[in-house]
């Protein structure tokens, strides 16, 4: 399609929400004044526009387009990536959320070190801190240039990281934590509105949710549905039954290979002994580490600063949570009806694929109904566009206060005055943007909804047992939590790295076998899967050893170090713990000043 | 140690920084969040369950959902907010009492 083939209401929405998004920015510039407004807004975030907020942020591409995509691949163990997403955030509220904030340090790596009186902790902090922005930062890019590829055909991939790049680093250089709240807090509403307004008008065109699955139970619907025809099913969509029920195509993929290497014979016996249990494993492992990893990200957790009290940040946990959780019911919605009405799409993979139903299904309506369907069209792509922009402000800030702050306010240069701070926060924005550009522009031909669950599977493993154990366990030293978070995140990356090179290497082998005409011969690691099923799903899946594995590390080695527990634990606890009406957080650094800290 | 609040007279020079106050205030707060969490996961651990061992059951049509897909997509989310709504009102309530016990503490401390 040529460059000027393109439809002008989805341009139009587009440009108006980058247009929205600077302006905002420019706006907001004006007010933010101080370091603090910078790094923490201040402090002074109402809940209703905090929880939007945070709500923007973490509705990412992989929440707008990915999870759609994955429900109208995978069915219904997609379904758990909406739901952990969402609930993750209880368990922040429970254990984490409160204490966090009455400690009231401006990054997570002055957490580390206030709790252990450990500059050497910081600096550990800052590079995970750094290490899991990037890669999370990384499929944001890849959204970007996908779908503004999608928007005007022809495009090149990598404009569309730079235009999206550029836009979020300006905001976060000219406005900082203050400037982009409110951006975010609109963002969130735009794909409220996005993902919303076509899933109702598109069920009340061609039947709600419930009758739409229904087209799915075959045999176990008896009344034919009328309204509307579904379209035969191509070769490389999963068959109803299978994509309906638990345990699908997602976590049985393992066993599965197993099966096939196994002769005809015995292949139905190993998969009635076998393809159950492990995929109820799977499961486990991957809720493991959707709930722990976002309760790990450091970009959600920076925001808790944000808060004026700890009441304020649990009321605001509470509001975010109903608002995600009410938008995480529409992604699904769009994956049955992809499977329905665009089965096609089964034919390619990845952003050709599933991946784009979200922008693909109104355009249904266009056929239909004309302008209305370029409107609903337009409206989806705003709310990508949204997606992504405001995910990648997010971990912009956290990467850069993380720079700014810990790098070098409080490492290279601690005597530096508040303004020399704020002028190396822009710069350093500059940088973090800079170097996103570049890795965004690289990562093309990986998988959006993978990296996501990469960097969740080492967050789970590393920041959630640190916070966790951190808050609510006095005896832990700074060798207990370096030990287990460095263990459990290092583990993680290195399984989920060699099962993501087996992947890479099976797709090229089988490739170069179809091109050569004969059959696949699977590479060493693979063929080490396939004899070992088990041990494939937890290195794919590592959070279910991997968590246990760094808390234990933790009471572990904490224990063996007992003698370098901080000595003033009991006030640092009581900081964590007590309600802010008693003032203790004022007398502990009455206290840390008069000695000289 | 006991689960009820201790006893303010017990440590009367400064009760508010003291080894009992810290331990109930510890206690309780883990108390309430670990309960809350096991409702939580009474689902996150029940419904793979549940699906294992009953999949006839939990794969009945109900308006033209199966029983697991509707719990799943669509009524865990309210569910969730009623855990978060019951935690944020106690843990509320035990923050002012907590306030009004260091308070009690420091008057018979003074008196």
């Amino acid at each position: 399609m040529p460059l000027s083939s393109f439809d002008p209401w989805i341009l139009a929405f587009s440009a108006i929400t980058v247009a929205v998004t600077l302006w905002m920015g420019f706006r907001s510039a004006k007010s933010s004044k101080s370091a603090s407004d910078f790094f923490v807004a201040g402090r002074s975030v109402s809940v209703g526009w905090n929880a939007s907020a945070i709500s923007g942020e973490y509705l990412s591409a992989a929440s707008f387009m990915g999870v759609a995509g994955m429900v109208m691949l995978s069915g219904y163990d997609a379904l758990w990536y909406p739901v952990c997403y969402a609930c993750g955030y209880l368990f922040l509220l429970l254990f984490i959320a409160g204490p966090l904030r009455r400690f009231g340090a401006y990054t997570i790596p002055d957490f580390a070190e206030g709790r252990y009186d450990s500059p050497v902790f910081r600096k550990i902090a800052v590079c995970f801190v750094l290490f899991i922005g990037f890669f999370y930062t990384m499929p944001q890019m890849k959204g970007a240039g996908t779908t503004l590829a999608y928007i005007f055909p022809g495009l090149p991939y990598w404009v569309g990281v730079l235009v999206v790049g550029l836009v979020i680093t300006l905001n976060v250089a000219l406005g900082g934590m203050k400037g982009i709240t409110l951006v975010q807090a609109v963002q969130y509403w735009i794909k409220m509105f996005a993902i919303s307004v076509p899933v109702f008008v598109l069920l009340s065109v061609y039947g709600g949710y419930g009758k739409q699955l229904g087209l799915n139970q075959g045999a176990v619907s008896a009344a034919p549905v009328a309204l509307v025809e579904r379209v035969a099913l191509p070769e490389k969509a999963p068959r109803d039954g299978v994509w309906l029920a638990p345990f699908g195509p997602l976590t049985t993929k393992a066993v599965k290979a197993a099966a096939e290497a196994l002769p005809a014979g015995e292949r139905a016996s190993y998969l009635a002994e076998h393809q159950k249990p492990y995929s109820l494993l799977y499961t486990f492992s991957l809720i493991v580490a959707l709930v722990c990893g976002t309760a790990g990200l450091p970009h959600i957790l920076v925001r808790f600063y944000t808060n004026p009290d700890g009441v304020a940040a649990k009321k605001t946990t509470m509001w975010v949570m109903i608002l995600i959780g009410v938008f995480y019911v529409f992604p699904p919605i769009f994956g049955v009806l992809g499977r329905n009405f665009l089965p096609e799409l089964y034919a390619a993979t990845g952003s050709k694929g599933p991946d784009k139903v979200v922008l693909e299904l109104p355009t249904l309506i266009r056929a239909k109904y004309g302008v209305l369907g370029s409107i609903l069209s337009g409206i989806t792509c705003a709310g990508a566009f949204a997606a992504f922009m405001s995910t990648f402000s997010g971990l912009l800030v956290s990467m850069t206060g993380a720079l700014a702050h810990d790098v070098y306010g409080r490492m290279l240069r601690p005597q530096a005055s508040a303004a020399e701070r704020m002028r190396m926060f822009k710069w350093c924005a500059v940088l973090v943007g800079g170097v996103a550009v570049l890795l965004g522009s690289q990562v093309e031909q990986l998988d959006i909804n993978f990296m996501v669950g990469q960097a969740f599977a080492i967050a789970a493993a590393s920041y959630f047992p640190l916070l966790f154990m951190s808050v609510w366990w006095r005896g832990m030293t700074m060798a207990g939590a370096a030990t287990g978070m460095l263990s459990g995140g290092i583990l993680a990356l290195c399984c989920v790295t060699l099962t993501s090179i087996s992947d890479i290497l099976a797709k090229t082998g089988k490739a170069a076998a179809t091109a050569s005409g004969g059959n696949w011969q699977p590479d060493a690691l693979n063929q080490f899967w396939i004899s070992h099923p088990l041990l494939r799903i937890l290195a794919e899946q590592p959070a279910l050893w991997a968590v246990p594995l760094a808390i234990g590390l933790m009471v572990v080695v904490s224990k063996a170090t007992r003698a370098s527990i901080p000595g003033d634990i009991r006030m640092k606890m009581l900081v964590l713990h007590a309600p802010e009406k008693l003032g203790l957080k004022q007398e502990y650094i009455q206290e840390q000043q008069g000695a000289g800290h | 140690m006991p689960d009820q609040p201790p006893d303010p007279s017990s440590e009367p020079c400064d009760f508010m920084h003291s080894e009992a106050f810290l331990h109930g205030l510890m206690r309780r707060q883990l108390r309430l969040s670990l309960g809350c969490a096991s409702a939580f996961l009474l689902v996150l651990v029940g419904l793979p369950l549940a699906n294992y061992a009953a999949p006839e059951f939990m794969s009945q049509p109900v308006g033209g959902f199966t029983l697991t897909w509707l719990v799943l997509g669509v009524l865990v989310f309210p569910f969730v907010w009623i855990i978060a709504r019951v935690f944020i009102t106690r843990s509320m309530a035990l923050e002012e009492a907590e306030v009004e016990l260091a308070a009690a503490g420091k008057e018979r401390g003074q008196g």
